[in-house]
């Protein structure tokens, strides 16, 4: 199996590592023609308004959208890959994917002076609790139907999926707690 | 459920997600939204971008707090500004205006010629710049989060940008090659906490992102310091001050992201205009060179 990690952009080396010593074969995606044959791929945390940007000028918002649409590819964006990922962003009309039934607020904890980490409870993954770490972190403010939540904080949605796409607001990829990264392989991209 | 705020993750998790990215120096809520619309990842906000900074002389300080808050209010991405070196009076104003990221910056006229901020004591992380391994240790053993090579700012000329960055990439072989009982000796000569240069080499790199600056002026110079190792660029004057800021914007930072593609460095790079005048940094005098700013 090997995971792509979108890597315009953002925080893809810290995803290429987690995924290396989880043992997965990856590969960087910068262009559709590095989409071939992945059975998921990583949109990382980052500016969403650039990822956007470069998504557009090099065309791959299609084939993501129609390979996650047919089943073909799984999905898991994390921060500015969830507001990628999501079918709607309150406030603001930029280029996503919409193949997650979600609404997402960003920057909706505030600055960068209210980031913050916390301790969240995922029934889904089992275990101790998750150390998440949000930065300028949006949240999702509505769930369609279809969408399972798999954790919260302080009253709204932060992790949540669909039968092949997996949303966070936090950053498992900046903690040693490979569990969602683990989750995402076998859970999702797996079946 | 134990919450904490502002952790060293936090703020070194910042620049992490800056990576791959531009950050563009601008002067109004105008530009910043320019900068955004072309891809910037950040803007840092300033009265004056280096190139008129050197222009006009004088003592350049940080800016005006209603400019922040009018870049703040037009732009989603992260704002950051500068305050001076030593000047935490500024760093408290920036930190109470909310700014994403404080600069302590040497393209501002020093506060203190002895001491920089203890960084530590904010919850906003702090940006500082560096030529060499043993500079950039100091500013992060004093809680900065992020580091810029410093380059020569305001010239246009990259020749600097490449300088610092190498010695940096040096020096860190330098510290990963070096027999352990080497350490003690290289952090001295360094000018290097001990603990720090002990973190290189259990890191294999620097411990915090590292973006170059300091005489960016095109796609092609931005792909240089990517190529060469850097996390990302700034891109100060060399945005602003040339023939067609828009255009120019939006091929740097295509340039930074497919910095590996000559194809598409081509690409971007044709018929883009006029890139900023420019001054050699080899003909400025010693006290002309921001760069010798910071201790």
């Amino acid at each position: 199996m090997v995971i792509g990690v979108l890597a315009l952009q953002g925080a893809f080396s810290e995803h290429l590592d987690v995924l290396a010593k989880l043992n997965i074969e990856t590969r960087k995606v910068k262009k559709p023609e590095h989409l071939e044959g992945l059975a998921g791929l990583i949109i990382p945390g980052g500016e969403s308004t650039t990822l956007g940007r470069l998504m557009t000028k090099y065309e791959l918002f299609d084939p993501i959208k129609d390979l996650v649409q047919r089943g073909r590819l799984a999905l898991f964006g994390t921060c500015a890959g969830m507001i990628i990922a999501a079918s709607e962003v309150v406030g603001y009309d930029q280029p996503r994917l919409g193949v997650i039934d979600i609404a997402v607020r960003r920057n909706a904890y505030g600055r960068q002076i209210d980031s913050f980490e916390a301790d969240l409870e995922v029934p889904a993954i089992g275990g101790p609790p998750v150390r998440a770490v949000f930065i300028r972190a949006p949240y999702i403010e509505m769930v369609g139907p279809g969408v399972e939540v798999l954790a919260e904080h302080d009253g709204h949605p932060v992790m949540a999926r669909t039968e092949r796409v997996l949303v966070a607001s936090f950053h498992p990829e900046l903690t040693t707690d490979y569990r969602v990264h683990e989750y995402f392989v076998q859970q999702i991209a797996g079946k | 459920m134990t919450v904490e705020k502002a952790t060293w993750r936090n703020k070194v998790g910042l620049a992490q997600m800056l990576k791959g990215g531009v950050i563009m120096d601008v002067t109004t809520a105008e530009q910043a939204k320019i900068a955004e619309e072309a891809g910037a990842v950040a803007v840092m906000a300033l009265e004056r971008v280096p190139a008129d900074i050197r222009a006009a002389g004088g003592v350049a300080r940080m800016a005006d707090p209603l400019v922040i808050e009018e870049i703040q209010k037009a732009v989603s991405i992260p704002v950051m500004a500068k305050a001076r070196i030593g000047h935490f009076v500024e760093a408290q104003v920036l930190e109470a205006l909310g700014v994403d990221y404080i600069d302590e910056s040497e393209v501002l006229t020093p506060a203190d010629e002895d001491f920089h901020i203890d960084k530590h004591a904010f919850k906003v992380p702090f940006v500082c710049g560096a030529r060499n391994l043993g500079e950039a240790l100091r500013r992060i053993g004093e809680g900065a989060a992020m580091i810029r090579t410093k380059g020569e700012a305001g010239t246009g000329d990259v020749v600097e940008a490449v300088r610092h960055l190498r010695r940096v990439n040096s020096d860190i072989r330098r510290v990963l090659s070096a027999p352990e009982e080497e350490l003690m000796t290289i952090a001295k000569e360094m000018g290097a906490p001990y603990e720090l240069v002990k973190a290189v080499r259990e890191a294999g790199r620097l411990p915090v992102v590292n973006f170059a600056a300091g005489g960016i002026a095109t796609p092609a110079d931005a792909a240089l310091m990517m190529q060469l190792g850097a996390d990302g660029v700034f891109v100060g004057s060399g945005i602003f001050k040339s023939a067609n800021p828009i255009q120019r914007a939006k091929a740097i930072v295509e340039a930074t992201a497919h910095y590996d593609d000559p194809d598409v460095i081509a690409r971007v790079s044709r018929g883009i205009g006029e890139a900023m005048p420019g001054i050699a940094a080899g003909s400025l005098r010693d006290d002309e060179r921001l760069q010798n700013r910071g201790w």
